[in-house]
């Protein structure tokens, strides 16, 4: 909303600078987004001159030379184009040095051999208007002013213009008037009466005029006056002013009058031209399927069932609310002018407005609930107008249909409420102060606050809190101390679970992993991409109804999908060598309430696993190991009991993909993405994992560790060859070795793994190192030859293992 | 005989402090200590010598090779100093090369290491951490926040809709009423978690994060809230921060406040430099936050749940953590917290 001060000041004028108002504006609830300046640069050097005298130029048929008396006896050659200009005229004159409204100064010319000292303005030169046919002929304005007068007297030809971010809950901030009055509450300037209170309207039935409503939900009042003997023409230059200032472009008196109107009080109008109201009647209804209204910009638009349609006795002849329609728009010929007022249902326009693609400033005020009272206030304001400026005959009566709102409600204000809710005192006097000045009727009788809520308030103060908020505003809550709550029981901490949830983000970044922030949204073939079989349970994606492209219409079934496409934005770059965690939900559709959307981390790996250095030319690249390397960190790091296990799925490399377990429960998987899945992502040689963060934080949590003794009598190392089949898991191989050793047997690492002729075909070869010791003695050496005794048995027995060497 | 031994002394010694290498020192040991060497033959030989000659002979051969034994055992000494001494110098690297790169280090997310901070400010002031679904049903983020059944924000250009009863949260908010059902006041409460409008520019992307916070007890104030939000605004921003609450208006708190906090980057407006302020464009603040007290319309909801809100008040925040990170670090485009450019990425955490 753009106030130009200008026009407030007719309402209201603080005794403050514009950027002073600015910031009283914005700390007692109205946010100034800018401020701008509109109209031209330097007032001073814009006077009402008078044309004593226009001759033909010389040289050129369309120039006059002008004499033109500019105040204090000097007359001024002045070279005017304009085909209007004639002696007697009261005009705009700018001197050399004036700044014009595009920021050029106006400097001494010479037209055609003859000098010209400064300009006879047209209104668009003044910012005032559009217009360029011919100059600014000052009548009624400027009568009795002498030349030379500054022009700015005379026409608002430059304003600041105050840019206003108005809540959806003050739609009556949404005119000049209802901002008057906060600026009235705000900074203690007086406030004039509001430009309605004088109406030259009458009530009761208007002839010839008749208006049907069907459904009052959708259009709770709707009022409407007929004006006869109309003549349209320009708009005044004072009004024109205005509402180039507030952003609206002249037209003509009658649409002019309705912008003007509607940005003085909040209020939209329509103008119809009642000749073109067939049958002199409306009907204002819901639409219909396949109802279409060809709108005042000439389009032809199909209204959606549930928008409101406004039929005359030939079918819709506007949309409520949003647009009027060409058939009945005024023009030039008009005579006969009915002029309506109405209240729609907010949720309703805005509802259209959306669907339509439709906006417009009428809309943007509809949309936010009008009350019913401010259509009889604009209608006042608009009738004084269209008699003033379109010499119209105001018909007698009123159509009003729906009728006022609902009385004002009364509502207490306790004067402990206020300072219980804000931790400050307000004294009962400031608060019944404010609230009158808000336009709140204040009754302070017996020791008690109550306050009548006017109509343009109705719909968001309704409760005590509510003008406890009004008071607290304009009191201002620079004025409130700063205080922290007074708890005995203070003391904020993290859940174990949280605290595991930051350790993993930990335990990653310190394994050299940046942490990445992936979309929660994909694309619906990504499950494709993943090669996801038709039954997998990530096929069940959540699907957003209203997803603001295709590519983002679904919710992620696992982070794979967002850190490859963390992976490829990279690769894309030249950067070949990743490692790449994420951390967040995914979504699964189930059959709660609400999907199943637990946190996953993920990793992932690409290219070489450390920088190639001159010393280590080819490090090893992104594999399987790579992978479970990072986890080990992780899961280690955590000190959670996890083992992995072969298992497929549908996006990893068959032979090498493993579900991950914690405590015995799967949690996850890791492996070597599929070729055909990294390549869907321009990536080759990708290694990833991805564990349920939920599962694993709770096992994490639970975990309190206990102090095991030191001890210093010694160990006794010895390395240990078995082979097995190949299809033997290494960590079988080291589980029987751990059970057979016992306590006294304190690691078992695998160093080796050899396969080859020596130890036959199927078979592998695994090379353990193993540790023995024993806390309270030094182990001897039959102690340790009969565990390995033990150890060689079960290899044998368990997993048909020989032990070589 | 003792003068034979005095000469092989002496030739020895000479010998010995000639050596060049450890080689020949070995070489001169084996000639002059070795088993066939003179000396030691004659010391072997003296139980033959006469018995008044075995004392002094005895002596001085034993005397003899003590001595050059421990000459050959300093000079080897010596010897072994010089050639290590040669060997290191003859070992030369070009130390210009680069060193071995430590192994590679990760970093937390701009957005990860942000949360935190702002986590661990509200642990101090005594606020635990909750978390709720970012998938949430339409109760929980519109019904029970007081927003109307008409409310524009419930409309499908500000909100994804996954059915009629189920959003993507727009907001942490539904989180305060979710986790009044499950505790009784008072309640001390942040909620940091991802969020989502249907919105895509520079300055929106359609998910984004919040934290909320609410603080529910019998009498928790606005001025509380502001010390509170003080407190944060000087653990981030810098200790020298002032807030400032102006009026605004959501649906679940009144009175409803938009907070600045004062530029912490210029004076008054402007660069040392002159220059006005990139970061709050000379107006001096930057808006961080909205906040406000819990409206009563919310507690109705969890009355029977202990918040009688004729009993009960509360405040209510909600600040966006890419916002605040933007500030802090001047990130200029929000697109970048999800780009997850690597070069983005090790600049931060």
């Amino acid at each position: 909303m753009r106030l130009p001060l200008e026009w407030l000041h007719e309402y209201c004028r603080p005794a403050l600078d514009t950027s002073a108002l600015a910031d009283r504006l914005d700390l007692t609830g109205t946010k100034v987004e800018a401020i701008l300046r509109h109209g031209v640069g330097s007032p001073d050097a814009f006077v009402v001159g008078r044309v004593v005298e226009a001759a033909g130029h010389p040289d050129a048929d369309r120039l006059s030379v002008c004499r033109v008396d500019v105040g204090g006896g000097e007359l001024a050659q002045i070279v005017c184009g304009a085909p209007n200009v004639a002696a007697g005229q009261t005009v705009a004159v700018a001197r050399p040095g004036a700044v014009m409204p595009d920021g050029s100064e106006l400097g001494r010319a010479t037209l055609r051999g003859v000098e010209s000292e400064g300009m006879i303005l047209a209104e668009d030169e003044l910012g005032i208007g559009t217009d360029h046919s011919g100059i600014v002929v000052l009548d009624g304005e400027a009568d009795g002013v002498a030349p030379g007068t500054p022009l700015v007297e005379v026409l608002a030809i430059a304003t600041d213009v105050l840019e206003l971010e108005i809540t959806p809950n003050r739609p009556d901030c949404l005119g000049v008037y209802g901002v008057g009055r906060e600026v009235h509450a705000a900074t203690g300037a007086p406030l004039q009466p509001p430009p309605w209170a004088d109406d030259p309207g009458s009530e009761g039935p208007v002839e010839g005029v008749q208006v049907v409503v069907e459904d009052p939900e959708l259009c709770p009042r709707f009022t409407a006056r007929l004006f006869e003997d109309v003549s349209i023409g320009p708009s005044p230059p004072w009004l024109k002013a205005r509402l180039m200032a507030a952003g609206q472009r002249p037209i003509n008196n009658v649409v002019d009058i309705t912008n003007y109107v509607m940005l003085l009080t909040a209020q939209p109008l329509h103008a119809f031209d009642f000749d073109r109201v067939v049958e002199g009647r409306l009907l204002v209804r819901a639409a219909r399927a396949g109802d279409q209204v060809e709108t005042l910009d000439g389009e032809v638009r199909t209204l959606h069932p549930g928008s409101v349609v406004i039929d005359d006795g030939d079918g819709p002849t506007s949309i409520a609310g949003i647009m009027g329609g060409a058939r009945s728009e005024v023009s030039p010929a008009t005579t006969r002018v009915l002029m309506e007022a109405a209240t729609w249902n907010g949720p309703n326009i805005k509802r259209t407005s959306v669907r339509m693609g439709l906006r417009s400033e009428a809309s943007a005020r509809f949309e936010k609930q009008l009350q019913p009272e401010s259509t009889l206030e604009a209608q006042a304001v608009a009738a004084r107008l269209m008699v003033e400026l379109c010499g119209a005959r105001l018909a007698p009566g009123t159509v009003d249909v729906g009728g006022a709102g609902p009385p004002p409600a009364r509502i207490p204000l306790r004067e402990r409420r206020v300072s219980e809710l804000l931790g400050a005192e307000i004294p009962r006097a400031r608060s019944a102060e404010i609230l009158d000045s808000l336009g709140f009727g204040v009754d302070e009788t017996q020791g008690a606050l109550e306050a009548a809520v006017p109509h343009w308030r109705r719909v968001d103060v309704y409760r005590e809190v509510d003008l406890v908020e009004e008071v607290a505003r304009i009191d201002g809550f620079d004025r409130l101390p700063a205080t922290l709550p007074s708890r005995p029981d203070a003391g904020g901490r993290l859940e174990p679970v949280q605290r595991a949830g930051r350790r993993i983000e930990d335990l990653l970044a310190g394994a050299g992993v940046l942490q990445v922030a992936g979309w929660s949204f994909q694309a619906p073939d990504v499950g494709d991409r993943l090669r996801l079989g038709p039954d997998d349970p990530r096929r069940r994606t959540v699907r957003m109804r209203n997803p603001l492209s295709e590519d983002q219409s679904e919710m992620r079934p696992l982070l794979l999908g967002s850190l490859l496409d963390a992976a490829r934005h990279n690769a894309a770059r030249d950067v070949d060598d990743l490692r790449l965690f994420e951390i967040g939900a995914v979504y699964l559709a189930g059959d709660g309430e609400l999907p199943d959307q637990p946190q996953h981390v993920g990793a992932l790996l690409v290219g070489r696993v450390r920088p190639p250095t001159w010393r280590d030319p080819e490090p090893p690249r992104a594999d399987f190991f790579a992978a479970k390397g990072i986890l080990s960190a992780l899961l280690d790091g955590l000190r959670v009991e996890w083992a992995v296990a072969a298992a497929p799925e549908p996006f990893l490399h068959p032979g090498r993909a493993a579900a991950v377990s914690v405590a015995g429960e799967t949690v996850g998987w890791v492996g070597e993405v599929h070729p055909l899945v990294a390549r869907a992502w321009d990536l080759e040689g990708v290694a990833a994992f991805e564990l349920d963060l939920d599962a694993v934080a709770a096992r994490a949590a639970e975990q309190v560790a206990s102090y095991r003794e030191l001890t210093d009598f010694p160990p006794v190392r010895q390395d240990l060859a078995v082979v097995v089949g190949e299809d033997v898991p290494a960590a079988q191989v080291v589980e029987v070795v751990r059970r057979a050793g016992g306590p006294l047997l304190e690691t078992a690492r695998i160093f080796d793994v050899y396969r080859g002729a020596q130890v036959g075909e199927g078979r592998v070869s695994l090379a353990l190192a193993l540790q023995f010791r024993a806390p309270d003695r030094t182990l001897t050496e039959d102690e340790v030859a009969e565990l390995r005794r033990a150890i060689g048995a079960a290899l044998r027995e368990e997993l048909g293992g020989e032990l070589r060497g | 005989m003792l003068e034979r031994i005095a000469t092989l002394r002496r030739e020895a010694e000479a010998a010995i402090a000639a050596a060049g290498s450890s080689a020949e020192l070995e070489e001169l040991r084996v000639r002059h200590l070795g088993r066939r060497a003179e000396l030691p033959n004659l010391l072997r030989g003296v139980r033959d010598l006469p018995p008044e000659e075995r004392g002094p002979v005895g002596q001085a051969a034993n005397q003899a090779r003590q001595a050059l034994e421990g000459l050959i055992e300093r000079r080897a000494a010596e010897l072994d100093a010089t050639e290590l001494d040669a060997r290191l110098s003859a070992d030369r690297v070009d130390v210009t090369l680069p060193g071995d790169p430590a192994p590679p280090v990760g970093r937390l997310h701009l957005l990860t290491a942000t949360r935190r901070e702002i986590e661990d400010v509200f642990l101090g002031l005594g606020f635990d951490v909750a978390e709720g679904p970012e998938i949430e049903s339409v109760y929980y983020n519109f019904d029970a926040l007081n927003h109307p059944p008409d409310h524009p924000a419930r409309e499908e250009t500000d909100t994804f809709y996954v059915s009629d009863d189920v959003v993507l949260r727009t907001h942490t908010s539904p989180v305060q009423v979710r986790a009044m059902e499950a505790h009784p006041p008072p309640l001390y409460i942040i909620v940091p978690g991802r969020v989502f409008r249907p919105d895509s520019d520079a300055t929106h992307t359609p998910q984004f994060h919040q934290v909320e916070g609410l603080a529910v007890d019998e009498d928790v104030t606005m001025a509380d809230l502001q010390g509170t939000l003080l407190a944060f605004a000087r653990a981030v921003f810098g200790n020298e921060r002032q807030v400032r609450l102006r009026p605004h208006n959501f649906p679940f708190t009144e009175p409803s406040v938009e907070v600045d906090v004062s530029c912490f980057r210029c004076r008054d407006g402007f660069m040392p430099d002159g220059s006005r302020c990139r970061i709050c464009k000379g107006s001096t603040w930057l808006e961080i936050l909205g906040a406000g007290m819990v409206d009563p319309n919310v507690f109705e909801h969890v009355r029977e749940h202990g918040y009688d809100p004729d009993r009960v008040q509360g405040f209510a925040f909600g600040l966006g953590i890419e916002r605040v990170a933007m500030l802090k670090h001047e990130v200029s485009d929000l697109r970048l917290f999800y780009d997850n450019d690597v070069r983005f990425l090790e600049q931060f955490g």
